[in-house]
């Protein structure tokens, strides 16, 4: 092993130094005004060298992999942090963050660390490491408003939670461990044969996982952790961490357990109606934006698993873009519930009624973002849909892809509510003219022209797809 | 590997202390005793690795070293949720998990 064998790592490399720099600017400053520039440069400079080409290799005898794939994914990663990253500006500005405005970041790019070793991991103890580095920080970002009574408890049901389900998910590890007597990924692979075991040591490591992409069995904390975080932090949640996961959970459906394939599409058949369902059942009712959001996101995580449950390199492509796209609608979306709790702490929908003659351009990206979430064709999420459930059409599930219309439809009718609050109905008192500050609209800037291009760019699907891979 | 105990023997235990950690997880009301059901489960899945390792595959240490890393990253999470419990207890005054419900659907 060489030196040039850590090339291959340089997204962890880049980030880990990122935490250190970061580290020793804290040390040798006396205030923290400007912690979110030094964290906006040195993540954007981060992001441009990810796309620098890249090798496919091993390090650590296999324990870590990277090919285009997986550098792919961290590079998707990387854009939805660093818009998070722009958006973060206006709420650290606040003086209830001052003199832990470092920490932030700090823990931030911690968590990214761990998501990019998950991603890269080439067998489960290194995948465990990476989730508990990426899920424990996470619960503490959680928590980060010291004193509001809110934001402790969605710290507290989310660590609890992530313990809980790692510990599911170990024990499904565990017992395959016993049945394989390795734990490689390469090595597992060729070993499972579908005996009762091993079927119970996957049922038990999926509902590990189905935690962390919230699923809908096991969704319940979702809600109530992303309406406690700060905004900021939940639009982090709702994205990077859920994308993540989704990016090793079809990796390792798609490698790992390849051969329990008749067993996992039933599971993930199931899995797919109730979160789609329940998702907008649930979304229908509620009035609290942020919250809203949260049950909209459940939902979206349902038809991801669309494009998984073929099994097929197409699906497995949609996903990707899919992810790709979702980052792009739920953070214009989430970019301006944020700018707009933090100046005037407003979240209901009713609070945004007459939202359009105040604030003509927060309203138009509010809306492109619901648009693109719900599906509608100018913009992105109409093509993320269409490759999802062309997908599992070609698949053959007939039956699964006219129960996930009948949810796009019902999708349609709430999204459309918060469109019409701020355009349709009439207010006497709507919420006064917003200045959001600059890195804010960099970051809905950069939404909108992924939303209105990453559509149409049909060399960007052409080339997931050429990386993809199926059964 | 124990003389005299088979493997089955050490497999039921582990999984009713999974599961016994289960159960107080879903039924304590203390946010501490939670924290604790947790830490059984973790235990659990450590012996069992340990287990697997010493009777079937003895040539390597793979799960020895998997049970180190479970017990060090237990410790990392319990640090993490006593801290935001403490924290929870300073805003609500209580760590009585039916009473942290502000946010209902």
């Amino acid at each position: 092993m060489n030196i040039t064998d850590f090339l291959l790592m340089r997204h962890e490399l880049l980030l880990t130094a990122m935490v250190l720099i970061m580290l020793l600017i804290q040390i040798f400053t006396s205030n923290d005004y400007n912690a979110s520039y030094f964290a906006m440069a040195l993540f954007f400079i981060i992001t441009v060298f990810g796309f620098a080409p890249s090798e496919k290799g091993e390090i650590f005898g296999n324990m870590y992999i990277t090919d285009s794939l997986r550098v792919l994914m961290k590079n998707i990663l990387n854009i939805g942090v660093l818009i998070v990253l722009f958006q973060s500006g206006e709420w650290i500005s606040k003086p209830h963050n001052e003199g832990k405005r470092y920490e932030f970041y700090l823990i931030l790019i911690s968590t990214l660390i761990g998501m990019n070793f998950m991603i890269s991991a080439g067998d489960f103890l290194m995948f465990y490491l990476g989730l508990e580095i990426a899920s424990i920080p996470l619960a503490a970002l959680a928590a980060y408003d010291k004193y509001r009574t809110k934001s402790s408890e969605a710290g507290i049901k989310m660590i609890l939670s992530a313990a809980f389900s790692s510990a599911v998910m170990l024990f499904g590890i565990s017992l395959l461990y016993g049945t394989c007597g390795t734990l490689y990924f390469s090595e597992i692979s060729p070993q499972i044969n579908g005996n009762i075991l091993q079927i119970l040591a996957f049922v038990f490591f999926i509902s590990g996982l189905a935690f962390k992409i919230s699923l809908v069995p096991f969704h319940f904390w979702t809600p109530d952790v992303y309406e406690g975080a700060p905004t900021t932090v939940t639009s982090y949640y709702s994205v990077i961490s859920k994308g993540a996961a989704v990016f090793i959970f079809i990796i390792l459906l798609f490698t790992v357990f390849k051969n329990l394939i008749s067993q996992w599409q039933p599971i993930i058949y199931m899995l797919a109606v109730l979160t789609m369902s329940i998702g907008n059942l649930f979304a229908l009712r509620q009035q609290n934006l942020k919250r809203f959001l949260a049950f909209s996101s459940i939902a979206q995580a349902g038809f991801i698993l669309l494009g998984i449950i073929g099994a097929e390199q197409t699906g497995m492509a949609s996903v990707v873009y899919f992810v790709l796209i979702y980052i792009f609608s739920n953070l214009a979306a989430f970019g301006v519930v944020s700018v707009v709790s933090e100046k005037t702490s407003k979240e209901a929908i009713e609070d945004y009624n007459g939202f359009y003659r105040t604030n003509p351009k927060l309203s138009l990206v509010l809306m492109l973002g619901l648009f693109s979430l719900a599906g509608i064709p100018p913009v992105a999420g109409f093509f993320g849909k269409f490759f999802l459930f062309s997908s599992v059409a070609s698949a053959g599930y007939y039956w699964l892809l006219f129960i996930a219309a009948i949810n796009a439809t019902v999708s349609l009718y709430y999204y459309l509510l918060p469109v019409k609050a701020m355009f349709i109905n009439k207010n006497d008192t709507p919420i006064e003219y917003i200045q959001s500050n600059p890195t804010a609209k960099t970051a809905l800037i950069i939404c909108v022209v992924g939303l209105l291009l990453t559509g149409f760019a049909g060399v960007l699907f052409d080339y997931i797809t050429s990386l993809s891979f199926g059964i | 590997m124990i003389q005299g105990v088979p493997l089955q023997h050490i497999l039921l235990l582990t999984t009713l202390l999974f599961f016994i950690g289960v159960y107080g997880f879903f039924t304590r009301k203390n946010l501490f005793t939670m924290l604790m059901s947790v830490e059984l489960m973790l235990n659990a899945v450590a012996i069992n690795f340990v287990v697997f390792n010493a009777y079937l595959f003895p040539e390597n240490l793979q799960g020895h070293f998997f049970t180190i890393f479970i017990v060090s990253i237990a410790a990392a999470e319990a640090a993490v949720a006593i801290a935001i419990i403490v924290n929870v207890y300073r805003n609500i005054r209580t760590v009585n998990a039916e009473r942290i419900n502000e946010m209902k659907h």
